[in-house]
């Protein structure tokens, strides 16, 4: 068994620092490389693509990242693993199997962990008795049925662990939890079991703190942000892990960015209910047990975490068509800037509700006033305010209704208050609004399956 | 009693779980968790959130981390992509809570 492994976190969304996997392959030492790119609203648009190419469906960057560092990876024998499968996994192990063979890399072996996706089998689903009822509110999923554009369980890290045991070198998921892509590594490594309540939850502890990139390593730190250097160059976070469940958080040297008490603290708050009941499909981990140690030069020890046996069930995240939405924005200049920004949204209003157009809200926020904060924004003195940003928000079940509303804002140029500019782009387009249906399914209903690719 | 600055004791990071917001506020050092611990309740950080917040506040205590989590229901204007709100995902609400005042003894 290794004495210890180090797991790098690659990417904290689709959409992150393209050059971040490929620093942390080059900027070190490493045994694994893990990428989470899917996000809730990630799920529906891969879902879109996939609807319209059905070699689509899944994140496009990962064959463009492979060309760089496939080949090193495989040299050193650091083995990447990712849910950026998306909707497409399978096609996505293909196009990197294309990438292997135009680099001429021999002997690699690409698992796909398939069985998440269960938008076909809702009905069937729902004859075994199992409704899918929305977390939040109760109602069974019957009453969105038709308008669902996705529907996914979230597995954890076991379905990895199979795929490593299998030897594969690079692993593809479709939805699996961010937590997971760190965990997998860390059991199959040091052969933790099921039961290993603690280390598995030690393990989805690191897990929680890679999973949005930098932001365990200085970005977005709300502390003395001006204290964090070379944010240019910030290196992203890597796990050492231990067989004993001690962690080990710290970055390449040489780059930018700190890892400290206070990063790590802030990225282990993000995001969490209540603290003690961390559930993942794997166990269900004790945040408030967690104890941190800075040891300087960028290195926080994690230990003494808790855990507790898993949940009989999986999280399913469905999204769902649910309306139409558009905003657009207007810019107000010195001097009553925001007087006259107040008037136009007035004007606005005015013009929608003799036009007896249906909306299920109308937003209006002043961006460099309240657009945050809201009612806790400090009062400013008009003669302070150098310009506004208007800006307004619709939603409605009618596209109709949003479409005019692009085409009422547009007018107040040249038919409201003076001094207003910004406004460039054209009028705005209504977009689908996609909501969410959190539920949960029984593990039994649901199976996943391992498929091998190779070169 | 005196009044002391949120924001010169703690520091923080805010994110979204539906249209729940969650907020969690780190003290800078052991005297500060016990001033949090004591005086930053769910009751005062509702009331801070008025008009933005129109649900429950749970609130959480972590001291092996020096840490409160206060989770915000019915914050995001219907959360992901439903909301119509610029910061949907309440990522500057942790900087709003650390506008609040608190009176200590």
């Amino acid at each position: 068994m290794k004495e210890k492994i180090r797991i790098a976190s690659g990417q904290g969304f689709w959409g992150d620092l393209i050059t971040a996997p490929y620093d942390q392959v080059f900027g070190g030492k490493i045994d694994y490389l893990i990428m989470d790119y899917l996000a809730e609203v990630t799920m529906s648009i891969l879902q879109k693509q996939k609807n319209k190419n059905p070699e689509l469906g899944y994140a496009r960057d990962i064959p463009e990242l492979m060309k760089t560092i496939l080949p090193e990876c495989k040299k050193r024998n650091i083995k990447i693993i990712t849910n950026g499968g998306g909707v497409n996994p399978i096609a996505c192990a293909k196009a990197v199997i294309e990438i292997a063979k135009n680099l001429s890399i021999e002997n690699l072996k690409v698992a796909v962990v398939i069985g998440d996706d269960i938008k076909d089998r809702i009905d069937e689903i729902i004859s075994e008795g199992c409704y899918l009822n929305n977390m939040e509110t109760d109602e069974p999923i019957t009453i969105i049925k038709d308008r669902i554009l996705s529907a996914n369980v979230y597995f954890g890290a076991f379905p990895i662990v199979e795929a490593l045991q299998q030897n594969a070198d690079i692993v593809i998921t479709g939805r699996t939890t961010d937590t997971g892509l760190t965990l997998a590594p860390m059991i199959y490594e040091f052969g933790w079991g099921k039961n290993d309540y603690d280390l598995l939850a030690a393990g989805t502890v690191a897990g929680h703190i890679l999973e949005c990139g930098a932001q365990a390593s200085g970005g977005n730190f709300l502390g003395n942000w001006k204290s964090i250097p070379n944010l240019a160059e910030i290196g992203f976070p890597i796990a050492e892990a231990f067989p004993n469940g001690e962690i080990i958080i710290t970055k390449h040297e040489n780059t930018g960015g700190k890892v400290s008490f206070e990063t790590v603290t802030e990225q282990l708050l993000y995001e969490i209910g209540n603290p003690k009941n961390y559930i993942t499909p794997d166990c269900v981990a004790d945040f408030t047990s967690i104890k941190l140690e800075d040891l300087g030069n960028d290195r926080v020890r994690v230990y003494d975490v808790k855990g507790f046996p898993e949940t009989e069930f999986y999280k399913v995240s469905c999204s769902y068509s649910d309306g139409y939405s558009a905003s657009a924005t207007l810019t107000y200049s010195w001097p009553e800037a925001l007087t006259k920004a107040k008037a136009a949204d007035e004007i606005l209003r005015k013009r929608l509700e003799k036009l007896k157009l249906q909306f299920d809200e109308i937003r209006t926020e002043y961006i460099g006033y309240n657009a945050c904060h809201g009612p806790l924004a400090k009062k400013l003195n008009e003669e302070d305010i150098n310009e506004i940003v208007l800006r307004v928000a619709v939603r409605s079940k009618d596209y109709y209704s949003v479409e005019r509303f692009g085409k009422e804002i547009a007018p107040l140029i040249l038919t409201g208050p003076p001094s207003v500019t910004g406004f460039a782009g054209g009028r705005p387009k209504p977009s689908e609004v996609v909501a969410y249906w959190p539920a949960l399914i029984p593990k039994n209903l649901v199976d996943y399956q391992i498929k091998i690719f190779e070169v | 009693m005196k009044k002391i600055k949120l924001i010169d004791i703690a520091h923080g990071r805010s994110g979204d779980k539906g249209d729940a917001a969650n907020i969690g506020i780190i003290a800078y050092d052991e005297n500060g968790y016990k001033i949090i611990e004591k005086y930053l309740t769910a009751e005062k950080v509702k009331k801070h959130f008025e008009g933005i917040c129109f649900g429950n506040v749970e609130r959480y205590e972590l001291p092996n981390i020096r840490a409160l989590n206060f989770v915000l229901h019915k914050t995001l204007g219907g959360g992901g992509t439903v909301s119509l709100k610029l910061d949907a995902q309440g990522k500057t609400l942790a900087a709003a809570l650390l506008r609040m005042e608190l009176e200590i003894e």
